[in-house]
């Protein structure tokens, strides 16, 4: 017999504020609780709740047909979870870290992106988990994912930077018949200042669509993640020091890129920083720059600039972490450079 | 327990000549445990406050596995391991000032700083790491077997693993290789019976000792709370796989008295605290050894202290050691990216150097 909903998940229910991850359990507790098709699998998740806690409680709510806590063996599992989709069920795939992905790259790029295209149907699944650094995690525990699967048609990779976005995205992920890589950052799971009320009522946000988190006109920083937060700090204060408007968009889903987005402000700035976690070379900023130029070369003022990552792994210790990692004051200085260009 | 009924006897039974170890070698796996113990409480106490950060996985309780099943080996012999390995590469040479430095962080640690609790590495000693992804280093470890072959070296290679990591495809692919090509490699599962939070028996329908079975290597299992057992049982099997006789999995079992990581429960939903407690007081490695010892005469509760107190000062000498060493140098996030450094690394803004 399921048990009731538990008291931490009602929390949107009883108008309080949530975190990230809470966002993100409740988006998982209220699609499972709607729609049978859905299941979670993954190491942990149930009767451990999961390594971060995102699914504490679902084992005891929806029963172990619903919640199945499997083998450490990401290939075998995911590529379960394909078959299933397969057959018209909606597996929602945890990775514990989603650097543990790896073996199941084979399953990911091989058979689910492409299970449409030789003609097999839709492979609608969800492969979801912690990505990101800051946690002194070091090479295995903090890398985030995205660029490995970017280059896969027939992938959708979703990336949210607030407690909103991520629930109504976890939905659509949910709903959308193709499968989709969902990012969360571990940085910003619990993160306090990011605590916001949520509607209580059944939203979604819609893939492929990017968000204009602050409007300027002198600059356009195109991020995404837990950068978004560090540019608009930044932009906040290029704001107040320089008299700089800078608009900053958080991307949301990167793929499908939201192309119309990042064009209709290049081409009111002029200017465009492109401001990603991941590491440089064959970063997002990359594919960004390419379509600008494609698109909006003609509206540029000046060349198209990214902060990111150093190509490196990610180190364990504090101060290099830190400085691998891009900063607020590196945005700043960057943007300073460009404004003056 | 054994030593438990031997001390009632009140005999001087000596459990040392069943094993074939001497008394200075017992006294030596003593030392051993009691600093690692003590290492590793250093290693918590760091963790708690601030000096260690990320992932940390104590060995408490585990003491016995590692001493009994590295003290065999020869200092031309390999050890590689998963991600509770901190003790296990002391046990191979590397020094606990450069083991806690990496814990730390620090320039003068292991991987100097890069690698942190789960990646301690050091070639020169043949502890070839610390890997944080659940069973990637089995096939790793087929291809140091497969080196040693090629070049018609006597060494071994022992990598350890989890009880979890069997399920991994990369651990049956690699055993069947090391089974076809005849590598002197011993499988060792630290068997503490749960991954993380999930029991072993909720994630294989069969028993440990059936898991290599199916690539024809032979699998014997041994009680990693007894040291003396354990060294005795690794001891044979060296020499077995020295003298080409192919491959072995050890199910060694073990018991972990910490959480998973630092920031997991000691018990709770997924192991019973009776269990845990039952565990500690009847299946401690040291105490074990400590009852071995007493019974035997060769160690007596004055000489036991001195140890003790020589295994705290050796492991708060590692974390004075790790404090003092300096954090490393920002240039070092060029270096080891490739054979050679990047020049083209720098990124045209990443906020320090002019572009």
């Amino acid at each position: 017999m399921e048990q009731p909903t538990p008291e931490y998940l009602q929390k949107t229910r009883r108008g309080e504020p949530v975190t990230l991850l809470e966002a993100i359990s409740e988006g998982l507790f209220e699609e499972m609780s709607s729609d049978e098709r859905v299941f979670l699998l993954g190491e942990d998740i149930g009767t451990y709740g999961g390594a971060f806690k995102v699914t504490r409680g679902f084992l005891e709510h929806f029963g172990d047909r619903r919640v199945i806590d499997t083998p450490i063996a990401e290939g075998g599992f995911t590529g379960a979870a394909a078959g299933a989709a397969h057959m018209g069920l909606r597996p929602v795939v945890e990775m514990q870290f989603m650097d543990f992905i790896s073996p199941a790259y084979d399953v990911i790029t091989n058979y689910i992106a492409t299970s449409l295209y030789r003609g097999a149907g839709p492979m609608p699944l969800v492969i979801r988990g912690p990505v990101g650094g800051g946690n002194r995690g070091g090479p295995f525990h903090s890398q985030n994912v995205e660029m490995a699967f970017f280059h896969t048609p027939g992938l959708k990779i979703v990336y949210p930077s607030t407690p909103y976005d991520a629930k109504g995205l976890i939905k659509s992920a949910i709903r959308d018949d193709n499968p989709v890589i969902f990012e969360e950052h571990k940085g910003l799971y619990r993160a306090p200042a990011l605590r916001e009320v949520l509607p209580d009522e059944d939203y979604v946000v819609p893939i492929g669509k990017a968000n204009t988190v602050r409007e300027g006109k002198d600059l356009t920083v195109v991020t995404y993640g837990a950068m978004v937060h560090k540019s608009v700090e930044a932009a906040e204060l290029l704001e107040k020091e320089d008299g700089l408007s800078v608009e900053v968009i958080d991307l949301r889903t990167l793929l499908p890129l939201d192309d119309d987005a990042i064009i209709e402000s290049v081409k009111k700035t002029g200017k465009v920083l492109v401001v990603h976690e991941d590491t440089r070379t064959g970063g997002i900023a990359g594919e960004i720059a390419i379509r600008i130029s494609e698109k909006a070369f003609e509206w540029l003022d000046g060349p198209i600039l990214r902060v990111t990552a150093i190509d490196s792994p990610v180190p364990y210790s504090g101060s290099l972490e830190d400085y691998f990692l891009p900063q607020t004051s590196d945005v700043v200085k960057a943007a300073r450079y460009l404004a003056g260009y | 327990m054994a030593d438990a009924t031997t001390k009632k006897k009140g005999a001087k039974t000596d459990v040392l000549k069943q094993y074939g170890v001497s008394p200075e070698l017992a006294l030596d796996m003593m030392r051993d445990m009691l600093l690692y113990r003590r290492f590793e409480e250093k290693a918590e106490e760091g963790y708690a406050i601030g000096k260690i950060g990320g992932f940390c996985h104590l060995h408490i309780g585990q003491e016995g596995a590692c001493v009994g099943s590295i003290k065999p080996l020869r200092p031309d012999d390999y050890v590689m391991s998963a991600y509770r390995e901190h003790t296990q590469a002391i046990a191979k040479g590397v020094t606990p000032n450069a083991v806690m430095a990496e814990l730390y962080g620090k320039a003068d640690g292991a991987s100097g700083g890069k690698g942190g609790s789960m990646h301690i590495f050091d070639a020169e000693v043949r502890f070839m790491g610390g890997h944080g992804i659940v069973g990637g280093q089995v096939p790793l470890a087929t291809g140091i077997a497969w080196k040693i072959k090629y070049r018609k070296e006597d060494s071994v290679v022992i990598v350890y693993m989890g009880d979890a990591a069997v399920n991994q495809g990369g651990f049956h692919e690699a055993l069947n290789m090391a089974a076809i090509w005849d590598l002197p490699a011993i499988y060792v599962v630290e068997n503490n019976e749960y991954g993380m939070g999930t029991a072993f028996s909720r994630v294989s329908k069969t028993d440990m000792t059936t898991k290599a079975l199916p690539y024809g290597i032979p699998c014997s299992t041994v009680d990693g709370q007894d040291v003396l057992a354990t060294y005795a049982h690794f001891r044979g099997l060296a020499e077995e796989v020295r003298g080409g006789g192919g491959p072995r999995f050890v199910n060694l079992q073990t018991y972990r008295f910490r959480g998973h990581s630092m920031s997991d429960p000691v018990s709770g939903t997924y192991r019973p605290t009776k269990e845990v407690e039952q565990k500690k007081a009847e299946h401690d490695p040291i105490v074990t050894l400590r009852e071995q010892l007493f019974a035997a005469g060769h160690l007596d509760q004055d000489g036991l202290e001195v140890m003790d107190q020589e295994a705290r000062k050796i492991a708060q000498d590692a974390a004075d050691f790790a404090e003092n060493s300096p954090p490393p140098d920002a240039s070092q996030l060029y270096a080891h990216v490739w054979a050679e450094i990047n020049a083209n690394g720098r990124l045209f803004f990443d906020g320090r150097g002019e572009h």
